[in-house]
C-alpha cells in the first residue's frame, strides 16, 4: 500500500504548518539565526579566536593533558597527609556551610511562606531579600570574609553559609507552601495552638523535603568548596591552584582526580542516605 | 440527587480485644524505643561530625590580634574577626553626601567606562560559552542516554567524559586554559564552555532517557539510520526541555563569567583583583552592585522568556 496523492492533499489541508510555514514566521526565524550567527562571529573577532592562537593553545593543552599519565603518586606520608587535610577541609567547609546556612534559613523561611505569613507586603519583601542574598557570589563573599578572618577554611565556611541562606530560605518556604492543610486543620480542630499546628501539622510534611534539599545542597557545596581555596579560603582548591601556578601538572591532575573521586563518593553516599531516610519520596501531595 | 448510606455493621464485643490492646501497647513501646534509639544515634553522629568539622574548619582557633594600644593579644577568632568584618565593609562603602550627590556618585563609579566594557565582555563570554556548551552537551547527550546509545562502550565513555568535565569546576578549567591559551576572554569562554558542556550533557541525557521510543521505532521501520532516528524521532521531543535548560545555564554562566576574571580569564572579575591590589575599596562595592544588577536583570529576563516558551508549548 502506498500513499495516494489525495491522502497527501488531505493531510496538507489538515496540518498546513507541517508542510509550509507562513512567510512571517520564516522571516523571523531567519532574522533570529542571522542575529545569532552575527553575534557569534563578533565574539570570535573580539575574543581573538585566531587559528594560530588556537593551534598553539591546543598544543600546550596536549602537553598539559600528557601529564595525566602516568599519574603522580605521593611518595611520603607527609606530602600525602597535606592533600588529605585539604580534602578534609573541603568536606568540613561544605558540611559546616550547609548546616549553618540551614539553621539561619529555617526560621526565615516561615516568613516567606504564603500559608504561614499572611502579610502580603512583608512576605514579598522577604522573598526579594532571599533573591538578593542568592545573587551574591560565593567567591566574592569568600574574598570579603578572608579580610576579616584571615586565610583559611573559616572564611570559606562563612561564605558558603551566607550564600546558602538565600537558597535554603527560598526552597524551604516553597516546601512549606506545598503542604496539605488537612493535618493542620486536624490539629486545629483538636485545640492545637498555632505553634502546635506548625509542629505537628506542617513539620512532618516538610521534614523529608528539607532533608532532601539539605543533602542535594551539601553535594553541590562540596563542589563549590573545592574552588574556594583558589582565592585562599581553605580546602583542596588552595593546594590545586598552588600546584598549577608552580606548573606541577602531574600533581595537579592527581589532585583533580582525587576531587572527582571524592565528589563521586559523596554523591553516592548521599543517594544512599536519601533513599534510607526518605524512601521513594514523590513530593507533598 | 440521592445518597445511599451503607448500613453500619452491628457493634460486636470482640473477645480478643484486651489481648490485642496489650499487643498493640507492646508493639508501640518497641517502636518508640527504636525511634528513640535511632534519634540518639543520629544526633550523636551529627554532633560528632559537627565538632570534627568545626575543629578542622578553624572554629576554635585562637589568633593574635592587635589591640588599640598596639599590644598583641590572643583572642578567639570569631569575636576577633567580626569587628574587622564591619570595618572592611564600611571601608568599601562610598561617602555619598546629599548636597554633592552626583559628583560623589561619579567618584564612586569613576571607572565606569572600563567596567561597562568589561561587563559587555562578561555577557559575551557567557553567551559564547553557553553556545559551546549547548552544542557539545547536545551532541554528547545522545550517546550518553541509556536508551539511545549505539553501544555499551560509547555510553560508558561519554558518561565518564561528561562527569569529568562537569566535576572539575569552571574556575579550575580557567586556570588550565589560561596557561594554554594565555590570559584573556578566550580562556574564559573555553573554561565555562567545557564545564557547561558536562553539566548540560547530563541534563539533556536525562531528558533523552524519558522520551517516548515509538517515534524512533517508526523511523527505524521506515529504514532510518541511527542518526535519522535521533534527528526525526528524539530531537523534536526533547527540544522544549533543552531550550529551558539552556536559558537556565545562561544565567549560571553569567555568574561564572563575572568572577572567572579573578584568575585572568577575562570579564569583570579581573577588576576585583585590581581594586584589591590598588586598595580602591569603594570600587569593590561598585563592582558588587554592577554584578548584582546584571545577575538580577538576566535572571528576570530569562525567567520571562522561559515562561513564554513554556506557554508556547501548550498552544495548539
Amino acid at each position: 500500500m502506498s500513499l495516494t496523492h489525495a491522502q497527501i492533499e488531505q493531510a496538507r489541508a489538515r496540518v498546513p504548518r507541517a508542510f509550509h510555514l507562513p512567510l512571517a514566521l520564516r522571516l523571523r526565524r531567519i532574522a533570529l539565526w542571522t542575529l545569532f550567527a552575527g553575534l557569534m562571529l563578533y565574539c570570535l573577532w573580539v575574543f581573538n579566536f585566531s587559528p594560530t592562537r588556537i593551534w598553539i593553545g591546543l598544543g600546550r593543552l596536549g602537553d598539559v593533558l600528557g601529564f595525566m599519565f602516568p599519574p603522580y603518586i605521593w611518595k611520603s606520608w607527609t606530602e600525602f597527609s597535606e592533600i588529605l587535610k585539604g580534602l578534609g577541609e573541603t568536606l568540613s567547609i561544605a558540611f559546616m556551610g550547609t548546616l549553618l546556612g540551614a539553621v539561619v534559613a529555617f526560621p526565615l523561611s516561615f516568613l516567606g511562606a504564603k500559608n504561614i505569613n499572611r502579610l502580603n507586603g512583608l512576605r514579598l519583601g522577604v522573598r526579594r531579600g532571599y533573591d538578593i542574598i542568592r545573587a551574591f557570589e560565593t567567591l566574592i563573599l569568600a574574598l570579603i570574609f578572608i579580610r576579616a578572618f584571615g586565610l583559611g577554611p573559616l572564611a570559606g565556611i562563612l561564605a558558603i553559609a551566607v550564600s546558602e541562606v538565600g537558597t535554603f530560605a527560598k526552597l524551604f518556604s516553597e516546601a512549606i507552601e506545598n503542604t496539605s492543610t488537612k493535618p493542620i486543620d486536624g490539629v486545629k480542630a483538636s485545640g492545637g495552638t498555632r505553634f502546635q499546628q506548625i509542629r505537628f501539622g506542617i513539620a512532618p510534611q516538610v521534614n523529608p523535603v528539607i532533608l532532601s534539599i539539605l543533602l542535594y545542597n551539601f553535594e553541590s557545596n562540596v563542589r563549590s568548596g573545592t574552588i574556594l581555596g583558589i582565592v585562599g579560603a581553605g580546602g583542596i582548591g588552595f593546594l590545586l591552584s598552588d600546584r598549577i601556578s608552580a606548573y606541577k601538572w602531574d600533581e595537579a591532575w592527581s589532585i583533580i582526580f582525587l576531587i572527582i573521586a571524592m565528589v563521586y563518593v559523596i554523591d553516592h553516599l548521599s543517594g544512599i542516605i536519601r533513599a534510607r531516610i526518605i524512601g521513594d519520596w514523590e513530593g507533598t501531595k | 440527587m440521592t445518597f445511599t448510606v451503607a448500613p453500619m455493621p452491628p457493634l460486636t464485643v470482640d473477645a480478643a480485644a484486651p489481648n490485642r490492646l496489650t499487643q498493640f501497647e507492646l508493639d508501640f513501646a518497641t517502636k518508640r524505643r527504636q525511634a528513640r534509639r535511632n534519634w540518639a544515634i543520629g544526633t550523636l553522629v551529627l554532633v560528632s561530625l559537627f565538632a570534627f568539622s568545626a575543629w578542622i574548619g578553624d572554629f576554635f582557633k585562637i589568633t593574635q590580634v592587635t589591640m588599640p594600644d598596639g599590644a598583641r593579644e590572643w583572642r578567639w577568632i570569631i569575636p576577633a574577626g567580626l569587628p574587622r568584618l564591619g570595618e572592611y565593609v564600611s571601608q568599601t562603602l562610598p561617602t555619598l553626601r546629599w548636597d554633592s550627590f552626583w559628583s560623589d556618585f561619579g567618584a564612586w563609579f569613576w571607572r565606569w567606562k572600563t567596567w561597562l566594557e568589561l561587563l559587555w565582555e562578561t555577557v559575551l563570554i557567557a553567551f559564547m560559552a553557553t553556545t559551546f556548551g549547548v552544542v557539545g552537551g547536545f551532541l554528547l547527550s545522545f550517546p550518553a542516554a541509556r536508551n539511545l546509545s549505539p553501544n555499551k562502550w560509547v555510553l560508558w565513555l561519554t558518561r565518564r567524559l561528561l562527569e569529568i568535565t562537569r566535576t572539575v569546576p569552571d574556575i579550575v578549567w580557567a586556570l588550565i586554559f589560561v596557561f594554554c591559551f594565555s590570559v584573556g576572554p578566550l580562556a574564559g569562554v573555553l573554561a565555562i564552555g567545557t564545564h557547561a558542556c558536562g553539566a548540560l550533557g547530563k541534563l539533556y541525557s536525562e531528558v533523552n532517557e524519558n522520551i517516548d521510543m515509538r517515534p524512533l521505532e517508526g523511523v527505524k521501520a521506515a529504514g532510518g539510520t541511527w542518526f535519522d532516528q535521533i534527528r526525526y524521532g528524539a530531537v523534536p521531543q526533547v527540544l522544549p526541555n533543552i531550550i529551558s535548560y539552556t536559558l537556565l545555564r545562561f544565567e549560571i554562566n553569567v555568574r561564572s563569567s563575572s568572577i572567572i576574571g579573578y584568575v585572568g580569564a577575562g570579564g569583570l572579575g579581573q577588576e576585583f583583583r585590581t581594586a584589591m591590589s590598588f586598595q580602591e575599596y569603594t570600587d569593590l562595592s561598585a563592582l558588587f552592585l554592577i554584578i548584582l544588577a546584571t545577575v538580577i536583570v538576566i535572571d528576570y529576563g530569562s525567567e520571562k522568556l522561559r515562561h513564554k516558551m513554556i506557554g508556547m508549548e501548550d498552544r495548539p
